[in-house]
């Protein structure tokens, strides 16, 4: 009797231990979200999104910042998502058992985990130098590309795998080619999986600093009339105002702050539920 | 009538050719795409190689790593990265002591005993943490972390390697939970039944059973919050403090390897031998991280080849 009262009660002990453990994590990425909320919610005004900053940062909004980043966000997705999917359509219908194959699978892991800021050196290095690009939004897009990749050849991977063999087979029975079966029967069933997974991956570049710091941005600039201006950006533009030494209104820090992760959030929360959503309609 | 004298047969035969001729064209790119990976990762090498080359033959590899001292500025400049090196490893080591516990526990718990919809709900919101920017978690710690650490420990400056460690283990939550999630999901579940109708409880059978079958995932999810861990750059470059010291608690201020880079490249002249050492100090890191990784790969890799039928 004695050991099975002690089994219980290291089971109610483990429940207790790993549950907080899964409760203080979720605790702190609501604490996070609500704290930027709370303190940045006051700070938004239709002045604040569309005016350009004033004072050397201190007062004014955060217009070209606001545009940057979404400038920015559009030349990576159209860099990323076109060569990502392309890639997860490879290893997931037409690559090989093999070698090669895992060595391309190696190379996609490794990309996942090459840190931002080393990113940020190759952009330097190949945009910014080696091809004259410039401190520039290409060059910025062009590095955020290189960190999204990965998010989007293994949301389309996944999202291809997940989709039964039963519909590739019917549809090569009736004498497609493998091609258009990809094309015209697995890629749609499988596109919630791939537009959310690129989604959440675009989400991500938005707020990167440290790949934009050498390869797009400027202190201070206008909204970027072509690709070959910098950019003001909204990661960068916090980042700054955070650290330098005069410090600007903590409203316009806050602000900042609740602008990007409000929207990061709704991206989110959005692609999610629609996700959801489809995955409802469809069951396998 | 035959059939081939329709005419939309012989429109659909003419669209049937063009496809047969564009097909071998297009998986042709796709192909690309999927080898592209390889000349990125292959890219990023001979990039920050080609820029590092002055600093490895003028200071030498060796001489960087094991420099104590890292003066950039002072003549003769000294290029040491043990400063820096020191304070990455005081940061990441605060980061992994408190992520790996919490992380693990929690993917334990959302596994093992959460219902379904606690599960899902749960997986949901530590996967929007990954989306959350390092800045705001950086400016989050500003606010909040570093007041704290000043006050509890007396010490003249909150900017510490504590402070920074703390936010860089936030971070690495969701990477270590949603990898040792997935493995401990992949155990077979008749592994789980027969334990419990051998008479043992939910936790011993995860203690027992789970969490042993699960091991190499568990170890890789380590391994790549311990990579993301290094490689972290904004939450550092705004807690730590990048003092040029080395560091010998974690409640002093630090620089790390990230933070240098990120802080120091603004202000270098271009194709100098400042801008060249730093170059290679991300070669060192890359090639650190590229080691973590292609370990953690290959614990993946032997996980799911575990219960493969």
């Amino acid at each position: 009797m004695n050991r099975v009262k002690r089994a219980r009660l290291a089971e109610a002990v483990a429940r207790l231990v790993t549950g907080a453990c899964a409760a203080v994590t979720i605790a702190a990425v609501l604490g996070i979200v609500g704290y930027v909320f709370v303190r940045g919610v006051g700070s938004m005004s239709f002045e604040f999104i569309t005016d350009m900053p004033r004072k050397g940062m201190t007062e004014g909004g955060v217009w070209p910042a606001i545009m940057g980043t979404f400038a920015l966000v559009v030349g990576t997705a159209l860099l990323a998502c076109p060569i990502g999917v392309g890639a997860g359509v490879y290893l997931a219908e037409f690559a090989p058992k093999g070698a090669p194959t895992r060595i391309v699978r190696i190379a996609i892991g490794s990309m996942a985990g090459v840190p931002s800021i080393v990113y940020g050196l190759f952009g330097l290095a190949l945009f910014v130098i080696a091809m004259k690009l410039g401190v520039s939004l290409a060059a910025g897009a062009l590095t955020l590309a290189c960190l999204t990749l990965p998010v989007v050849i293994t949301a389309t991977k996944e999202a291809l795998q997940r989709i039964p063999q039963d519909l590739r087979h019917a549809s090569l029975a009736l004498g497609e080619t493998r091609l258009r079966t990809v094309t015209r029967v697995v890629l749609p069933a499988a596109a919630p999986g791939i537009v959310t997974g690129s989604i959440l991956g675009l989400a991500r570049a938005a707020g990167e600093t440290a790949p934009i710091i050498f390869t797009a941005v400027i202190f201070a600039g206008p909204v970027p009339q072509s690709a070959l201006d910098p950019v003001m950006a909204l990661p960068y533009h916090l980042y700054i105002m955070a650290t330098q030494a005069v410090k600007p209104a903590p409203s316009v820090v806050w602000g900042t702050a609740f602008l990007l992760v409000f929207s990061i959030t709704t991206v989110n929360i959005a692609a999610a539920a629609w996700r959801s959503a489809q995955r409802r309609k469809v069951a396998w | 009538m035959p059939l081939s004298s329709l005419p939309v047969s012989t429109r659909s035969d003419r669209a049937a050719g063009f496809r047969r001729a564009v097909e071998p064209v297009v998986r042709g790119l796709i192909t690309a795409c999927g080898w592209l990976s390889i000349l990125v990762v292959a890219g990023i090498a001979v990039f920050l190689f080609h820029n590092a080359v002055r600093a490895i033959s003028g200071v030498g590899l060796a001489a960087m790593l094991t420099g104590t001292s890292w003066f950039p500025t002072s003549d003769p400049a000294q290029w040491g990265f043990v400063p820096a090196e020191v304070g990455s490893l005081w940061v990441t080591g605060t980061a992994l002591l408190i992520c790996v516990p919490v992380g693990v526990g929690a993917a334990v718990y959302i596994s093992e005993f959460a219902g379904r919809r606690t599960k899902e709900l749960a997986k949901t919101i530590v996967e929007f943490l990954a989306a959350v920017p390092s800045v705001v978690l950086g400016l989050i710690g500003m606010a909040l972390v570093v007041p704290r650490v000043r006050e509890w420990f007396q010490v003249d400056t909150g900017l510490t390697a504590l402070s920074a460690g703390v936010m860089v283990g936030v971070m690495c939550l969701p990477t270590i939970i949603s990898i040792s999630e997935d493995a401990l999901f992949a155990v077979p579940r008749e592994l789980r039944q027969g334990s419990l109708a051998l008479g043992n409880t939910r936790w011993q059978t995860t203690y027992k059973v789970v969490v042993p079958s699960a091991s190499s995932g568990i170890f890789a999810a380590v391994m790549l919050g311990l990579g993301r861990a290094i490689g972290e750059t904004m939450v550092v470059l705004m807690l730590a403090g990048n003092s040029g010291i080395i560091a010998t608690s974690p409640l002093e201020s630090v620089r790390t390897l990230t933070g240098t880079m990120a802080g120091e490249m603004g202000e270098v002249v271009r194709g100098g031998m400042h801008f060249s050492v730093l170059f290679a100090m991300g070669l060192v890191l890359f090639a650190l991280t590229f080691a973590v990784n292609l370990a953690a790969d290959v614990l993946l890799e032997r996980q799911r080849k575990r219960w493969l039928r």
